[in-house]
Formats: structure tokens, C-alpha cells, sequence
């Protein structure tokens, strides 16, 4: 069954008008609803590409939250071979909002880390809807050293509402874990590259996506604060997050405008969520491509290469 | 006019000047609620003289208590593009700022200098929670790789002062870059082996604990500070449940292993000095009330850069 968003209630409803017709004319033998149906078909594949082409931020925010919008399970499973996952971070617990372990990217062994939401109730309880606690930071870190130790590429799979903002996350000190797991991106002698697949929220997102190269899936957000969170801040209203996520310029032709990414990968019509094997197989290629670039560069070379990025990052605003 | 102006003393005036009106002389604890008078409460550091309450300390009176004789060299923070997003809530950034400065005086929320303490030369930060909630954006970033390139420039510690509510969502994602960019920073003094100790001043929260404030050498904290990622509101909507007496304050961190110190601050020049000095391998301060550096003295000796303020 199709999750419709609330901005394409008017294409489900033809969409359902199509699909009506046709159980219709499997009751009823002779009746020929072909011809409407397809005009039907035609309409909404109109109205989804027009939908599609003109999303507002607000619209861009509810795609990138989408429930059946690939997650990092699936492009691990759909673009990795040899996915072993490594648990846990030596001190307290596994932490299983965030996934870690070896694989291979087209033969070549890396070490793959990223936020896994869950995507049904069970596993979103799980995975505490990719919301990680100080344990899913510090075995990032972990992770992170042994590839660089073994010189292998990192890449992360970005997708987090943000840190958990919990009782004991704060006593385990949320905060450090997160500093810590920002520093050993910018300290790693491997290559990182990074994609924000769905939502990059605030700094529970920046913890593993410092890297020498950061890509976003075309309708992907990654933002200082959620558009609710901001509107509750500023305009003393939760309901304001249109004007909020207006504002906070979150998408990804935003970020790449003030150079904060490096490449927009892009979606099918409709969003990631309407045809994944397209979009994971898209991800794949960009991941591909950004390894590629940074082939040949020393340890000395990655390290330098990440800190110019973030030290100049920021030197140029948007176009009035 | 309110009869008790004639006591005020016109350096003390200055000093603490342009947030408050003349009248303004008395303050009430916001703790005890003892009324304390301005000029024994800014000699006293804004520590309430009857239950030792840490109030907020502007970072040049801050700096001023701290450097030798209160001098200081400033160091120039690079001004970064003026409202890169165009931002606009109920009202707009640039408004918002221009308010900010002239509430304050300063012109951004991060105050960077250099000099001495207990003779020690040393690069500080301090942070300033009166201008838009400390929050770091652009400039917050550039003054802290102000900082760190000074420091490593002159081979000197750096000693920063944390307070803020975060990043400034008015920069959007480019207040979120800030941390890794002040990581950077953090990660230059570390490669130059110099001594980056952060105290945490009240409330410390958000994106910058998760970033420079939390990666000190040695962090210490005032009593009482509030130092969180989330704050308790967020975590009490999101737990449903009522929080522990003295959650996230510096004391609480301590306990949990965050902290190495939680300091009164009219004991945090010495200790600051004692730190520095053990971490540099150099002998125990002569210690006490230090006058100005003498005029051959390095940081003296210095050309004070473009836009610089000697205050003593
Ligand atoms: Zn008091």
C-alpha cells in the first residue's frame, strides 16, 4: 500500500479512482474500463512530476521523513557485499540507531557506518528511530579508528532526526560523545565520504558526516534544528514549520549554493520511496565517484584536504 | 535622579556600563534574592556576596579580572558575511544583531585577547551569553580559529570561556558547520601540543558543548552551570518524566565523570594559572594581584593589531 503524504492527498485521490475502475472491471466480465483508467494513469503521472518539481522545504522535510523512503539497511543490503556489523562500543551498551560494520563497495573493503530509523514499529522502537544515544557515537569512534588503522575508506549513511535527547544519553555525556565522533572525522588518515539519505538533523547528523567529500539525495534535508523545534524557538509556534523550514534553507540546493555539500544525487520522479532500487543504485554510483576522487591522497593529504573544507566553508552566503 | 548615583564610582560605571541604566544600582539575586549593590557585586565578579550564586560575567570584565593588571591586547576576529541566508523570523537578522550590539556594546558574541596571567602569556575566549544567547555562528566560529591560530602563532595556551543556548539558527546549517570548524581549530592547538583548558560558564548547551567547549585538555566549570546537549525541557517532553534535583548542572557532571573541576570563580584566575603553568613544565607563579605587565614584556611588546583595545 502507497503511504501518501499530505500534499499529494489530491493524486491519491486519482490514483485510487484508477485503481477502483479497475477492481471494478475484474467483478463485472465484459466491462471495458482500460481507456479511463489510463487517462486516469496519465493525469497522475502529470500531477506527481509537477508535485515533484516544485517542492517547498516543508514538502522537501515530509518526503525526507517518508516511512517507506530507503533507509540504511536497505543500501547496505542492495549495495554491499561481505556486510559484516560490528557492535558495540567497549564501555556500555550497542547502540543499535546507529549500524557499523566491514564490507565491500564493488569489491573494495570499507568500513560503513549510518543511522538506521527501524521501519515498522518494532524495529523503530529498536532502533529508537535513529536517534542515537553517547554508546552509538563512541562505537563510530571505534569503528572509525580501525579503519584507520587498516586504511580502509569510511563511508556514512546519514538519516537521524537528531541525538536522543534523553536522561541517561545526558549522563553518559551525550555531548562529548558527539564532539569526539566530530573530531575523529576530521582526525582520520582514510578517506570519509558521506550521504544524507534522508534527514540530517542538527548535530547527531554532523557527528558522522565530516567528511572529505558530503553528498544529499535530492529531496534529503540537513539542517541546525528541525523546522518544528525552530518554529517553537522563533516564532513561538510549532504550527509555523513552513515559515521555519523556509528560513532555516535546509535542502539540499540550499547547501550546495553555500558549498556545504559537494554534490546533489538526484531522485526519480515522486522521491526516493517511489522507486528505491533506482535511488540506492544512484547512491551507489556517487559513492563510487567521491572514493574515486579522493584516490592517490596521503593520509597527511585526507586530513588537510577536510579541515580547508570546514575553515572555508561558510565564506560565501547565499545570492541575495 | 536617584539620590545613591553620587556613590558610584565612574571607573566601576564604566566597567559594567552599557547594559544597565544609571538607576539600575541594586540587583537582586536571582537565587536568594538578596538586593546587592553594583559596585560590591562587580567587584565580587557578579558572585551574589550571601549564597555564592554564579551570575553572568560580561567576557571584558571577564577578561579585565583575568589578565594581569586587566590588560589585554585584543586579538581581531575576522568579520564574516552578514546574514548569509537572508534569515527572517518575526523579525530579521539583521535587526536582531544591531539590537544585540547596541544592548552590549560588542559587536559580536565572542571576545578573543591575549597577555598574561601570574606572568604566564596566554590566549583567552570568552563567550558572551548577553549578545543573542552566546550563540555560535559564523563569527563565534571565526574568533575561535582567531584563537587557536594566535595561540599556536606565539606558542601559548588557550583558555576559553563557554556560554551560549547553541548554535545561531539564524545562520541555519552554517551555525551547524561551526562544529567541526571550531574542531579544527581545537585539533591546531592539539598538533602544537599547546594547552586548551574550557571553562564552562553558565548555561553551556547544545551544539557548542557537543563540539570546542567539550574537548578541553581540563574542563572545568562554575558552580551551578547548566551544561547539557538537550536541555531539561526537551528531555522532560521527550521522557515524560520529572528530572533529578540538579540534573545537568556542573556539580551532577562532575559526578558522572565530565568535568575535572567545578571552580568558584573568584578562585578560577589561580587555578587557571596554577593549570597552565604544571601543563607547561614552568616553575609556580609568584602569585597575588599582578600589576600590568612591564613594558618589555612580550605581550607589551606586541604591536596591538588592527581594531586592538588596551584596557587597564
Ligand atoms: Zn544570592
Amino acid at each position: 500500500m502507497t503511504h501518501y503524504l499530505e500534499f499529494e492527498k489530491p493524486l491519491a485521490e486519482i490514483e485510487g479512482k484508477a485503481e477502483e475502475l479497475r477492481a471494478l472491471a475484474r467483478r463485472s466480465e465484459g466491462m471495458d474500463v482500460e481507456k479511463e483508467a489510463k487517462a486516469l494513469d496519465d493525469k497522475a503521472r502529470v500531477m506527481l512530476r509537477d508535485l515533484y518539481s516544485g517542492l517547498t522545504p516543508w514538502r522537501k522535510t515530509q518526503v525526507a521523513r517518508h516511512p517507506d523512503r530507503p533507509h540504511c539497511v536497505d543500501y547496505i543490503e542492495a549495495l554491499f557485499t561481505d556486510w559484516t556489523p560490528l557492535a558495540g562500543d567497549r564501555n556500555f551498551a550497542d547502540d543499535t540507531a546507529v549500524m557499523g560494520g566491514l564490507a565491500r563497495l564493488n569489491d573494495r573493503p570499507v568500513m560503513v557506518l549510518g543511522h538506521e530509523k527501524g521501519s515498522d514499529t518494532q524495529s523503530r522502537l529498536e532502533r529508537n528511530f535513529g536517534m542515537a544515544r553517547p554508546e552509538g557515537y563512541r562505537k563510530a569512534i571505534r569503528l572509525m579508528d580501525m579503519a584507520d588503522r587498516f586504511g580502509l575508506p569510511v563511508v556514512t549513511l546519514i538519516d537521524t532526526p537528531g541525538a536522543y535527547p534523553g536522561k541517561g544519553a545526558e549522563e553518559r555525556g551525550q555531548s562529548e560523545a558527539i564532539a569526539r565522533a566530530t573530531q575523529k572525522c576530521l582526525q582520520i588518515g582514510v578517506p570519509l565520504v558521506s550521504v544524507v539519505i534522508g534527514e540530517g538533523g542538527s548535530g547527531g547528523a554532523v557527528a558522522l558526516a565530516t567528511g572529505n567529500r558530503v553528498a544529499m539525495l535530492e529531496h534529503a534535508i540537513y539542517s541546525v534544528i528541525s523546522p518544528e523545534g525552530c518554529a517553537s524557538i522563533l516564532w513561538k509556534d510549532a504550527d509555523k514549520m513552513r515559515e521555519a523550514a523556509e528560513a532555516l534553507r535546509l535542502t539540499a540546493q540550499d547547501l550546495q549554493q553555500l558549498g556545504v555539500i559537494d554534490r546533489i544525487i538526484s531522485e526519480p520522479v515522486g522521491g526516493a520511496h517511489r522507486d528505491k532500487a533506482r535511488t540506492m543504485q544512484s547512491v551507489g554510483r556517487a559513492l563510487q565517484r567521491m572514493l574515486d576522487d579522493l584516490d592517490g591522497m596521503d593520509r597527511a593529504a585526507l586530513v588537510a584536504d577536510r579541515r580547508r573544507k570546514y575553515v572555508e566553508m561558510g565564506a560565501q552566503g547565499l545570492a541575495a | 535622579m536617584n539620590w545613591i548615583s553620587n556613590y558610584v564610582r565612574p571607573k566601576i560605571n564604566s566597567l559594567f556600563s552599557r547594559r544597565e541604566v544609571p538607576e539600575n544600582l541594586w540587583t537582586k539575586c536571582d537565587n536568594c534574592g538578596t538586593m546587592l549593590f553594583h559596585r560590591e557585586l562587580a567587584e565580587n565578579l557578579n558572585v551574589c556576596a550571601t549564597c555564592d550564586h554564579h551570575m553572568q560575567l560580561a567576557p571584558r570584565a571577564r577578561l579585565t579580572a583575568l589578565f594581569d593588571g586587566g590588560v589585554f591586547v585584543e586579538v581581531p576576529v575576522p568579520a564574516p558575511t552578514q546574514d548569509p541566508l537572508h534569515f527572517r523570523d518575526q523579525k530579521r537578522y539583521p535587526d536582531r544583531l544591531r539590537q544585540a550590539q547596541k544592548a552590549t556594546g560588542e559587536p559580536e558574541a565572542m571576545l578573543v585577547a591575549e597577555g598574561e596571567i601570574g606572568r604566564t602569556p596566554i590566549v583567552a575566549a570568552a563567550q558572551d551569553f548577553s549578545f543573542m544567547a552566546g550563540s555560535m555562528g559564523m563569527y563565534v566560529g571565526n574568533a575561535i580559529l582567531a584563537a587557536a591560530e594566535r595561540a599556536v602563532a606565539l606558542q601559548r595556551p588557550l583558555i576559553l570561556f563557554s556560554a551560549a543556548g547553541g548554535a545561531r539558527m539564524q545562520e541555519g546549517i552554517l551555525s551547524l558547520m561551526q562544529m567541526p570548524r571550531t574542531t579544527v581549530a581545537v585539533e591546531m592547538l592539539k598538533e602544537a601540543g599547546l594547552p586548551y583548558i574550557v571553562v564552562l560558564t553558565h548555561p553551556t548547551t547544545g551544539g557548542v558543548t557537543a563540539s570546542y567547549a567539550m574537548l578541553g585538555d581540563v574542563q572545568i566549570a562554575e558552580p551551578g552551570a547548566l551544561i547539557c546537549f538537550a536541555g531539561p525541557r526537551v528531555i522532560e517532553q521527550t521522557i515524560r518524566e520529572k528530572l533529578p534535583e540538579g540534573f545537568q548542572r556542573a556539580e551532577y557532571l562532575l559526578d558522572h565523570g565530565m568535568l575535572d573541576r567545578v571552580t568558584h570563580r573568584l578562585k578560577l584566575r589561580e587555578e587557571l594559572i596554577g593549570v597552565t603553568r604544571l601543563l607547561l613544565g614552568l616553575p609556580p607563579a609568584i602569585m597575588g594581584d599582578l600589576p600590568a605587565p612591564a613594558a618589555e614584556a612580550p605581550s607589551a611588546a606586541l604591536t596591538p593589531p588592527k581594531g586592538g583595545d588596551v584596557r587597564g
